[in-house]
């Protein structure tokens, strides 16, 4: 099934989605103006960056790109968790998520 | 090398009793005090005296002796002691922590832990009522370990460690009453004058270890051993040395502190400022000795200095009216015999009279101090008198001190004072003014120690309020102890002391055949002595009006003498003015508010520049922080794009353009 896809679709177009999506996800982060979003396309890019890892690894037979991407799941699990908390946080204290407007440094 | 450490004990008893005393002192009670304070320089005596015992016995009996199996080197001076661990170890310099005991840190033992442990038995009476008592103790206690530790020294760093040691006890003890302004201020000056000399010591050490690689005693001499070391760099170490034994030694011109320093308590006085720490000059330069034989101009130095600072400070004391000071006059002035004495190479006698001095004026300070505890602190001659009645024991112990320090056979001061002077005397005709100069020394001593004499313990009392009363036994202990020595501490001889010596510091010049010499020598001094006697007998008892008389018709020379030499002045606008006035015109005003205020105000104006610039990055706007942080994530990875692709274009463009 790998080796199909493999040979079907070439690695460049596997670049070419995941330069897309981290594309879409830098483009996001730097646009949006709710925190959630903001959020999201940093998980966008993070997943870019996975594609990018397991479609090497296809590539070239080799494991470590595969286990990287847990890695990076792993950690982006806990980022969530964290980010979720800290935006819950900031909404009960200025009952918004526009970026734009929390910009004060202090309570 | 050889691990045991006995040697070690004699100067860590003494720290230990400084150690206890000095933490718990004060919620301990005053028995325990007493006792831990008296114990330690005793088991330091009775170690050293163990040590002689060892070095002078043979070895059959020590091995019977002794406390266990022996090492048969024992008795082969000098024993060495060097602790397990390397000290120092920089390049091809080496310095441990060694011990030596050789004949001449032999003596000096002896009468630093023998004197000591007297002066702190003395001490348990005359401190009975200080509230400081268990202060007082722990620095005394520090002192004897600081001064063992700098006798038994093998190496110069060692050597000064305990020589720095002795300054901080001495500046301690002079300022134990601290509250009073005038101690106080004489114990800085005793340390700021000691650190003039410990200059002088620290650039002969440098010097030694640039030249010879080494501050080992012992392996400073094997080095000279070789042809080629005469004068020159030897002459300079030589006389740095002789600074920093000046400063110690009270030698002219560092004796200023000496005066001053009998701010402290009389105890401290004795064993201090009288028997052994302002001897360590006088043992160093013995210790060194073999740099000065190898240097005649700065032996010749030492000698005439030694010369001048006995006739200049005898001069002082004939005027001085506070009995302390008369002694500590005096005690300068015999440090210079001693050192007249290191300056004609007659080293043995110059330890010979080291320790004679160390008996009779240890003896002449703390029968000052019982008189002046006895008539409730009075210290000025004048308002004394006819103490003789009241004070018989303390009268005739002073009496023995007198003599000896006068130089009447046979107590002790005689012999070893001759040693000195006839040793001067054959040096040639440069000794022959060295040894007049000690001379007249001798008859001004003779003067000055009978008037103490007169003025204090005979004559009618001139003071009617106080009644006086003889000391506890704790005091008048010592002081017998200490009045026999000055009876009998001479009668051991020149030659045997001498012949004793000779290994450490070399043997004796002596002329053949010239016994008639010597005993016409020894005519003369006494003569001076009694010359000096009948003088003071005249002024004094038969005509006590004269003095003030004498006073009046010469007003100018008993000024001069009275503000001894104006020196005191002299260097306060010689040196302390101008430095004063450095230091508050020129350090305060141009590097204090000028210099370092300066940069300072330069180095934060440039900081709060910087920051009302860089604050505006700090905007709070999440979407700008993103911004940068995309920029930046853009910038590295341009920087290898622009690395790999557009430089190569670059360049070939330029080729294609310019050719080669």
């Amino acid at each position: 099934m790998s080796s199909f896809l493999a040979q079907e679709v070439p690695l460049a177009w596997y670049l070419l989605l995941s330069a897309v999506l981290f594309s879409l996800g830098v483009v996001g982060f730097l646009i949006k103006r709710n925190l959630i979003t903001v959020f999201m396309s940093i998980e966008l890019m993070l997943n870019g960056v996975n594609l990018s890892f397991v479609a090497f690894a296809q590539q070239w037979h080799e494991v470590k790109g595969q286990i990287f991407v847990f890695f990076v799941m792993m950690v982006a699990a806990a980022e969530a968790a964290v980010g979720l908390a800290i935006i819950i946080a900031v909404f009960r204290a200025r009952a918004t998520l526009a970026v734009d407007r929390i910009d004060r440094m202090k309570l | 090398m050889n691990v045991s450490l006995h040697l070690w004990l004699i100067p860590l008893l003494p720290f230990a009793g400084f150690l206890i005393n000095g933490i718990l002192g004060r919620r301990l009670p005053k028995w325990l005090v007493t006792t831990v304070a008296l114990i330690a320089p005793l088991g330091s005596f009775l170690l050293v005296l163990w040590n002689t015992l060892a070095a002078f016995a043979p070895i059959e009996i020590i091995a019977w002796n002794g406390p266990g199996p022996l090492p048969r080197e024992l008795t082969r001076m000098p024993w060495v002691e060097t602790c397990p661990f390397t000290w120092i170890s920089a390049g091809a310099l080496h310095i441990d922590f060694s011990f030596v005991l050789d004949q001449l840190s032999l003596v000096m033992l002896l009468v630093v832990t023998g004197v000591g442990f007297l002066i702190h038995v003395y001490s348990v009476g005359y401190m009975k009522d200080d509230e400081g008592y268990a202060r007082f103790f722990s620095y005394l206690n520090l002192f004897l370990f600081f001064m063992t530790v700098l006798v038994l020294a093998g190496n110069a760093l060692l050597m000064f460690v305990g020589w720095e040691g002795v300054g901080l006890a001495s500046y301690l003890l002079i300022g134990f009453y601290f509250q009073k302004k005038s101690a106080a201020d004489a114990g800085k000056k005793a340390f700021i004058v000691n650190r003039i000399g410990d200059f002088g010591f620290l650039i002969a050490m440098f010097l030694l270890v640039a030249n010879f690689g080494t501050l080992t005693f012992s392996e400073i001499a094997t080095k000279l051993a070789y042809p080629g070391w005469q004068g020159g760099v030897v002459t300079v170490i030589g006389l740095c040395l002789l600074l920093g034994a000046a400063g110690k030694s009270a030698q002219l011109p560092l004796y200023i502190w000496l005066p001053d320093a009998m701010e402290g308590p009389t105890p401290v006085s004795a064993l201090i400022h009288a028997a052994t720490m302002v001897t360590a000059g006088i043992y160093m330069v013995a210790r060194t000795h073999v740099l000065f034989d190898h240097s005649p101009f700065a032996l010749g130095v030492v000698a005439t200095i030694g010369a001048l600072t006995a006739l200049f400070a005898a001069t002082i004391a004939l005027v001085q009216n506070d009995i302390k000071r008369v002694l500590a006059y005096s005690t300068i002035s015999q440090l210079g015999y001693m050192f007249l004495g290191c300056g004609v190479a007659a080293y043995s006698a110059a330890i010979f009279h080291l320790v004679t001095h160390a008996f009779f004026k240890a003896l002449l300070f703390l029968a000052a101090g019982a008189v002046i505890h006895s008539i409730g602190g009075e210290q000025d001659l004048r308002k004394m008198g006819g103490l003789w009645k009241k004070l018989p024991i303390t009268f005739a112990v002073t009496t023995a001190g007198v003599l000896a320090i006068a130089g009447f056979p046979p107590f002790a001061g005689f012999f070893s004072k001759d040693a000195i002077l006839y040793s001067a005397f054959l040096q040639g005709a440069g000794g022959k003014i060295l040894w007049f100069a000690g001379v007249v020394t001798a008859l001004l001593t003779s003067f000055y120690m009978f008037r103490l004499w007169y003025l204090a313990f005979l004559g009618e009392s001139r003071s009617k309020d106080v009644h006086p009363h003889e000391s506890p036994w704790t005091m008048r202990g010592p002081l017998l102890i200490l009045a026999a020595l000055s009876v009998c501490g001479g009668w051991i001889g020149i030659e045997n002391v001498g012949n004793f010596m000779a290994p450490s510091v070399g043997a004796l010049a002596t002329d053949a055949g010239s016994a008639s010499l010597e005993h016409m020598l020894m005519v003369v001094a006494v003569a001076a002595a009694l010359l000096g006697w009948y003088i003071a007998d005249r002024l004094y008892r038969q005509k006590p009006a004269q003095p003030a008389e004498l006073a009046t018709t010469y007003p100018e020379s008993y000024k001069l003498l009275a503000n001894k030499y104006f020196v005191d002045e002299f260097y306060g606008a010689a040196v302390v003015k101008p430095l004063l006035n450095l230091s508050k015109y020129f350090l305060e005003w141009v590097v204090e508010i000028g210099i370092l205020g300066g940069a300072a105000w330069l180095i934060g104006g440039i900081a709060n520049f910087a920051g009302t610039i860089l604050q505006r990055w700090q905007s709070g706007n999440l979407r700008s922080y993103a911004a940068w942080l995309a920029a930046g994530a853009a910038a590295v990875l341009l920087f290898p794009l622009l690395q790999s692709v557009m430089f190569p274009i670059i360049h070939h463009m330029y080729i294609y353009r310019w050719g080669h």
